[in-house]
């Protein structure tokens, strides 16, 4: 089964922790992606940047809308997924408590629609 | 109040919990029922006891107790005919052993059969004995099994309406039989307790450990006669002996071998020593009494300074004949390692390299690190330990192994 794994944290507190060459991972993201890579479980995965570079469009009656920003104000920010095959949501559960942003943030599991 | 107060209300009230669920549930197969009639009492008895002291009759208080809230619950017409039944049926009893409530036979063995019934999935035996014998609500069991409070809820439900739907017994197995059944019981209490050991710092955590060892000791005292119960109850206590030797004053993570031996718990040592010696009598056999003669082992370094490690490596011999396990060839390498050397160890973990079960299982990396540290391989060793650091949940753990692979750069 595939599962999205959603990490959202407090952007600012994350930024400012950031070594100053943000392309370069956290050494914990760094194990923790070793981990998923061997354990064959990484599909994808990604780092977004800042909201602050978001943009939300949507159509509403044939007109697209453009909005800077994210889709919703909040106190955490979306900051990155992994998609990753597990056998279950309980092994997927367990890869997102080992995920460094687990500590300090939040990692919403979700399940891919499976289209059979 | 103090805690030990709160902590003996509690015990008391879980004692009396359990049997009479036990023997409700026994009677009539509906856990759920049987817990609907007793909730109200328990959750006052949890609430009055640690504050007014445990009552001389505890049994008697909670049905008196539940028999009253049950009388109010007909008189506002929304009582469940499931757990009017189970009133009615303690009463009757109750009411047979009205001079002698100790009368009310002890079936909570029965029922840990039933939750550890091969029909029972075996993710849930575990948390199945603790709702039903301790009464701990799905929230008390959800975290430490990494599930959701609902969904745990819900797959307590489930369970229990197996129990009922396929006629799952309330019996004690046949001889025959009886092994293999009371392995499941074990495997459950002991999966429970692994689940609190290797939460630190997690009060909550620390507390399922302990309900866990009263479980292993309820066996024991039910099931004398059953040389593996001991060695389970046995293999908790040597672990629970070093809890607070896991972690330095800082908090950091202390592996076994480097723990100060003054901070190990000597009285439940010792327990645990008679537990193993009582097992043994009849020779070793099952698993648990094998792993609990390991930690005795480990432990002999109190006494003569050093671990046995000749006897860790023959005994985790027997184990793996046991039970064909790669985490036994895995801890075996560790102790071979202190008499053969590293690269022996890391030699007889090949046999297990390609398993896909150790893949993304930590300790498997974090010993592979280690060893791979000691015979000097710094390149495979900082990739194993990489792994172990990305597999591991605890923060202490975590930071022991990057500290371990920022010695290989330096060293």
């Amino acid at each position: 089964m595939k599962f999205m794994l959603l990490i959202y944290g407090d952007e600012a507190a994350a930024t400012a922790a950031t070594p100053a060459d943000t392309r370069v991972m956290s050494p914990d993201y760094t194990a923790y992606n070793e981990a998923l890579i061997k354990a064959g479980a990484l599909l994808a995965g990604n780092r977004l940047r800042p909201t602050a570079d978001a943009t939300s469009v949507r159509v509403r009656n044939g007109k697209t809308e453009l909005l800077d920003g994210p889709y919703a104000e909040t106190k955490e920010q979306f900051g990155g997924y992994y998609l990753i095959e597990a056998p279950d949501l309980d092994t997927a559960r367990d890869w997102a408590s080992k995920c460094p942003s687990a500590k300090t943030g939040t990692v919403e599991v979700r399940p891919v629609w499976q289209l059979d | 109040m103090d805690d030990l107060a709160r902590r003996t209300a509690e015990r008391a009230a879980r004692d009396s919990y359990g049997r009479l669920l036990a023997f409700l549930a026994a009677r009539t197969r509906d856990v759920a029922g049987a817990e609907d009639a007793l909730a109200e009492a328990f959750a006052s008895a949890l609430k009055s006891w640690p504050e007014q002291g445990v009552p001389a009759n505890p049994d008697a208080w909670l049905l008196t107790v539940a028999r009253r809230r049950q009388t109010d619950a007909v008189r506002r017409r929304q009582t469940r005919m499931a757990g009017e039944v189970h009133i009615q049926l303690m009463t009757e009893e109750l009411e047979e052993a009205a001079a002698n409530p100790q009368t009310i036979p002890d079936r909570r063995l029965a029922l840990m059969f039933a939750c550890a019934h091969p029909e029972i999935e075996a993710g849930m035996r575990a948390p199945l004995i603790l709702q039903t014998i301790l009464g701990l609500t799905a929230i008390d069991i959800a975290a430490a099994f990494l599930i959701p409070p609902a969904t745990m809820g819900q797959r307590l439900v489930r369970a229990k309406a197996r129990i009922r739907e396929l006629g799952v017994p309330f019996a004690i197995p046949e001889r025959e039989e009886l092994a293999a059944r009371l392995d499941a019981v074990l495997d459950a209490i002991y999966a429970a307790y692994a689940k609190g050991w290797t939460e630190i710092g997690d009060t909550a955590a620390e507390r399922l450990a302990d309900e866990a060892i009263w479980l292993g000791r309820l066996v024991v005292s039910l099931l004398p006669d059953e040389p593996e119960a001991k060695g389970m109850l046995a293999l908790m206590l040597y672990a629970e002996a070093r809890r607070g030797a896991r972690r330095d004053g800082a908090g950091a993570y202390v592996p076994l071998e480097r723990q100060d031996i003054e901070l190990w718990d000597e009285q439940q040592i010792m327990a645990a020593e008679a537990l193993l010696r009582q097992a043994n009598q009849a020779g070793p056999t099952g698993r648990y009494q094998i792993e609990a003669a390991i930690q005795s082992a480990h432990v002999a370094r109190r006494v003569t300074g050093r671990p046995n490690w000749d006897a860790v490596v023959a005994l985790y011999d027997v184990l793996l004949g046991l039970t064909q396990s790669p985490v036994a060839l895995l801890n075996r390498a560790a102790a071979l390692a202190e008499i053969e050397g590293a690269e022996a160890a890391l030699t007889s973990l090949d046999a297990i390299a390609g398993d896909r079960r150790m893949a993304d299982y930590q300790p498997y990396w974090a010993a592979r690190g280690h060893l791979c540290a000691r015979a000097g391989r710094k390149e495979e060793a900082y990739e194993a330990l990489t792994l172990a650091i990305g597999l591991s949940i605890d923060e202490a753990v975590r930071h022991y192994l990057i500290g371990q692979r920022t010695a290989l750069q330096d060293g």
